[in-house]
């Protein structure tokens, strides 16, 4: 009974989304009053009930239906009480509905929170988002039912994948997806906009929040993504430029240009056009992401885990959507009313030079990510891969960071290059001081990457506290602290990224218990291999005392692990977290003379990283709380205004 | 703004739907191929792979008679599915030669105990290199090789039966 | 062997999560996949630090054949271990790193290249960086020049 009421759910819901969208074409095309005052009840009702159907798929899935073809393939009644929880989203059909879900609490949320925005682009906004919602419910109920029944039921399920029973698994899928969804939220407000011709700063401002919150959960996401490679790998990577991995990025990538194009929009109403188009090509890079890898037609390290059907599905989705949207845009762009001119050193000036260049950013992953698709059709199979992208991604990155250190000391509508100059002066010297410390006490040429990148994360880390100078700290909006500190996340990140490129020392070693292996600075003392036995695994463990310098010694156990179940070796890394580094040990295959190959790598500020991810995710946070309370206070005011009028 | 310029986006768009399309109906080639084919193989010796069979050289395959060069391993489940095809192809009058690619000997002589044994010379490659110098990308593979001791044709992956035929044909190509 | 749950395949159990013929597939996962133990210099450093930095970074450019989307400086697979053993011992015989992907080109092409090569049809790819901050930057300085007051 479970699966069907989920089924039933999900099926009123696209009835639902069906009405919404002809209610609000007939409140706006033929002003039906009547219908119109559908449109929000029938969007909070469509996104209570996509949320019940996700709830009665994730009981069957607590409760182990094993009549349910998606528990019976996905789960198995043994498993630990959260891998059956994540196990929900943990495959196609799920991540789906998901999808659905994210989408129509989205558009209840819309229904129910938004107030600024003029009553037309409101309801075409939510006629927009219940055109996508109808088809992705198409997609999920056609060609990807989750409730579907197996009969006879099965004993019991085939499992998940021991290597995917990782805590990471709860928390990754959903966050991505998020992030996805929220620019699904953007390109809903683009499109209302567009159909309305209401393209102004109510407008931006009400599309803020939601492309902050995508922001933040595809910033999250990927750092988070980041970190895991890391640390299960076993090489020390962390990031690969991969399809796969490209595929998260070009999304961040575009909502981050969104983010402050919206500011411009929002702050001096300048870029209409170019926000709207940004937001459809912040929408179309997920659901090109979602392609890419649901179509399998590039080569990556999982290209075999596709289904072409359903990447026709995507792709048919993707023409329609994005390919109306930009029709739309062609047509009704001339007619929004140009927006304010600008100066050319103004704050407004510095936000559209880091909108080109995190447009050319975008651009050239894309192109990187394509072009093998490109040549192949021509008959020849090339790779583009990390030094390409590295090479050419890396300049452009010191550019933005330039930017990102001058744009917000440059004060809005007019400034001078004097006072701009006279703004950076510290930081730039801050830099230049970096620049001669590395250059001095390096021992040795960093690679001019790595180097421009110290130098560049020392000007950004002075320079995103400048808008705080002088300023009474505690009437500072809050939006300003996010800002701040999203900025200096972007700092800390590079910082770490230089340093980890530069400074890394790597040790491949064979050695028996007993041996004593030295190497940056630390002292690795192998003391003895342990076979251990886990749940589902066994493991050879090598024990090992670690110590810095003449510090204290520690001991870390990175393990070999055998799963039977399916047959699969897997080695755990061992860190050892410093406020300096990472030490980052790796237990390798065994030789004939009783030898074990080691793999060591200290690895300096690598850590930092992923803390900027973290201090950029948190700005975005703070920027999100600043932005509300404020819409907040200035919708009580007007309600007191009004009320004494 | 320009008309045309608005229209843009949108044509760069059809471009990618374009390309994705193809990309999705081309069919799928993974494989990689070598780049070696119509090339003198690579001058190599490698010493014997199993107790009773001699090792290989560059030498034993200008014997003006075109042979099939077969590279296998015992460790790998796909060499041994494909053996009843190599040795119906022996039984054929084929003459084939086999590289062991990172074995041990005594791997060799239990495999070849086990699936039967349809190799002229076997050369143990222990370290792949013979594999990496012909271009080859996984175990097993094949390689018609002619009298001149040039590569002419190449099948990657195991032979199946369906196969035997081309091969057959390939080898009479090479004959010529 | 390493469990190879890289990134990739992470955000591919996320987004395609049809993850169990992923990992049944994947060429490293099936566990045997040689007898032999690695051979000398598959993770082992040439003793000159110099030869052993300019014998990584060549490694990380070099795309692994058995697996699809990793550098040979970053897989478990045997056969790019035996290719990090052999281009360790060419280097250190001598030979310059662009004269082994030359050889590896001649055998497996392009493909296997991460860093793209000098063949025209790679040509494109390095005109983009240039065309697009070309066009870009017209779009931004001409809107930026007509906003100056008179």
């Amino acid at each position: 009974m479970i699966a069907e009421t989920g089924l039933a759910a999900l099926w009123l819901a696209a009835a639902l989304a069906a009405l919404q969208l002809v209610a609000a074409w007939a409140g706006i095309a033929r002003a039906e009053t009547d219908l119109v005052r559908l449109v929000r009840p029938v969007a909070v009702t469509q996104g209570l009930l996509t949320g019940f159907a996700f709830l009665m798929l994730m009981l069957l899935f607590l409760r182990s239906d094993m009549s349910v073809a998606l528990v019976a393939q996905n789960s198995h009644s043994m498993k630990p009480w959260l891998y059956k929880f994540a196990g929900t989203w943990g495959n196609h059909e799920g991540s789906m509905l998901l999808w659905v879900m994210v989408m129509g609490l989205a558009g209840m949320g819309i229904a129910l929170f938004e107030r600024s925005l003029a009553r037309d682009t409101h309801i075409a906004t939510l006629g927009a988002q219940a055109l996508i919602s109808l088809g992705f419910y198409a997609f999920l109920l056609f060609a990807s039912n989750p409730f579907a029944r197996l009969d006879p039921a099965a004993a019991d399920g085939q499992g998940l994948n021991p290597l995917l029973q990782d805590p990471g698994l709860a928390f990754h899928p959903p966050t991505l997806y998020l992030g996805y969804v929220g620019l699904s939220v953007a390109f809903s407000f683009a499109v209302g906009a567009l159909v309305t011709r209401q393209v102004d700063a109510a407008f931006a401002r009400a599309m803020r929040p939601w492309v902050l919150g995508a922001w933040v959960m595809l910033t999250l996401g990927i750092t988070a993504g980041s970190y895991w490679a890391y640390y299960e790998l076993g090489w020390g990577g962390w990031w690969f430029w991969d399809p796969v991995e490209n595929a998260s990025l070009m999304p961040w990538l575009a909502a981050t240009a969104l983010l402050h194009s919206v500011s411009v929009l929002a702050t001096r109403d300048g870029l209409r056009a170019w926000t709207v188009m940004l937001a459809v090509v912040a929408f179309s890079m997920s659901m090109v992401g979602t392609f890419l890898v649901r179509s399998g037609i590039l080569t990556s390290v999982h290209a075999f885990a596709v289904d072409p059907r359903r990447g026709s599905f995507i792709l048919i989705l993707l023409a329609l959507y994005i390919g109306g949207a930009l029709a739309l845009f062609a047509l009704r762009v001339g007619a929004v009313r140009e927006g304010n001119r600008f100066e050319a050193v103004s704050r407004e000036a510095m936000l559209v030079i880091n909108n080109l260049l995190l447009s050319v950013l975008l651009g050239l992953v894309l192109i990187g990510t394509l072009y093998p698709l490109l040549t192949e059709a021509l008959g020849t199979k090339v790779s583009v891969g990390p030094p390409y992208f590295n090479s050419v991604a890396g300049p452009i990155a010191l550019g933005l960071m330039v930017v990102l250190a001058i744009g917000p000391v440059t004060r809005w509508r007019r400034d001078t290059l004097r006072s701009v100059a006279r703004r950076v002066a510290v930081p730039a010297l801050v830099a230049v001081a970096v620049l001669a410390t590395v250059l001095a006490w390096a021992g040795g040429w960093i690679g001019i990457l790595p180097l421009l990148g110290l130098v560049a994360a020392a000007l950004v880390g002075v320079a995103s506290l400048a808008p705080l100078w002088g300023r009474n700290l505690r009437r500072t909006p809050l939006f300003t602290y996010g800002m701040v500190l999203a900025h200096l996340g972007c700092a800390v990140s590079l910082a770490g990224m230089a340093s980890e490129s530069a400074f890394s020392v790597e040790k491949l070693v064979a050695a028996r218990p007993g041996d004593v292996i030295r190497t940056a600075g630390w002292t690795v003392r192998f003391t003895s291999v342990q076979p251990v036995a886990g749940p589902n695994w066994t493991a050879m463990e090598g024990r090992f005392d670690v110590s810095q310098g003449t510090g204290k010694v520690q001991e870390i156990r990175p393990q070999a692990r055998f799963f039977a179940e399916p047959p699969t070796n897997t080695t755990e890394s061992a860190l050892l977290t410093r406020w300096n580094g990472q030490l980052y040990v790796v237990l390798g295959d065994s030789l004939d003379d009783g030898r074990w190959q080691l793999r060591i790598w200290w690895k300096p500020f690598v850590t930092l990283i992923w803390a900027g991810g973290g201090l950029i995710g948190l700005g975005g946070v703070l920027s999100i709380i600043g932005r509300w309370g404020r819409g907040w206070r200035r919708l009580r005011r007007r309600g007191q205004a009004e009320s004494y009028a | 703004m320009r008309s045309w310029l608005l229209w843009a986006p949108l044509g760069l768009f059809v471009i990618f739907i374009g390309l994705f399309a193809s990309g999705l109906f081309q069919p799928d080639d993974r494989q990689i191929h070598s780049g070696m084919l119509g090339k003198a193989l690579p001058a190599f010796t490698l010493p014997a792979g199993a107790s009773d069979r001699p090792g290989l050289s560059t030498a034993d395959l200008k014997t003006g008679k075109p042979r099939l060069l077969n590279i296998f391993a015992s460790w790998c489940v796909p060499c041994a599915a494909e053996s009843p095809q190599l040795v119906e192809l022996a039984r054929q009058g084929v003459t084939i030669d086999g590289v062991a690619i990172r074995d041990a000997r005594e791997d060799v002589d239990g495999f070849l105990k086990r699936w039967g044994n349809p190799y002229g010379r076997i050369g143990l490659d222990a370290r792949s290199a013979l594999q990496l110098s012909l271009g080859s990308s996984g175990v097993p593979e094949s390689f018609v090789v002619d009298g001149k001791g040039i590569i002419r044709y190449q099948h990657i992956g195991e032979i199946r039966p369906e196969h035997i035929a081309v091969i057959r044909q390939k080898l009479a190509e090479a004959a010529q | 062997m390493t469990r190879r749950l890289s990134f990739p395949v992470m955000l591919a159990s996320m987004l395609a999560p049809i993850l169990a013929p992923v990992l049944a597939l994947s060429p490293v996962s099936a566990v045997a996949q040689t007898a032999l133990p690695p051979a000398p210099y598959a993770d082992t450093q040439l003793e000159d630090p110099a030869l052993e930095a300019k014998a990584r970074d060549f490694m990380l450019t070099i795309r692994c054949v058995t697996c699809q989307s990793q550098s040979i400086a970053d897989s478990n697979a045997s056969m790019a271990s035996d290719l990090r053993s052999e281009i360790r011992t060419r280097i250190k015989a001598g030979e310059e790193p662009e004269a082994i992907r030359r050889w590896l080109i001649e055998r497996y092409g392009n493909w296997i290249s991460y860093t793209p090569t000098a063949d025209p049809v790679l040509w494109p790819l390095w005109a983009a960086p240039v065309v697009l901050l070309l066009v870009g930057g017209t779009l931004v300085g001409t809107r930026l020049k007509r906003r100056k007051r008179p």
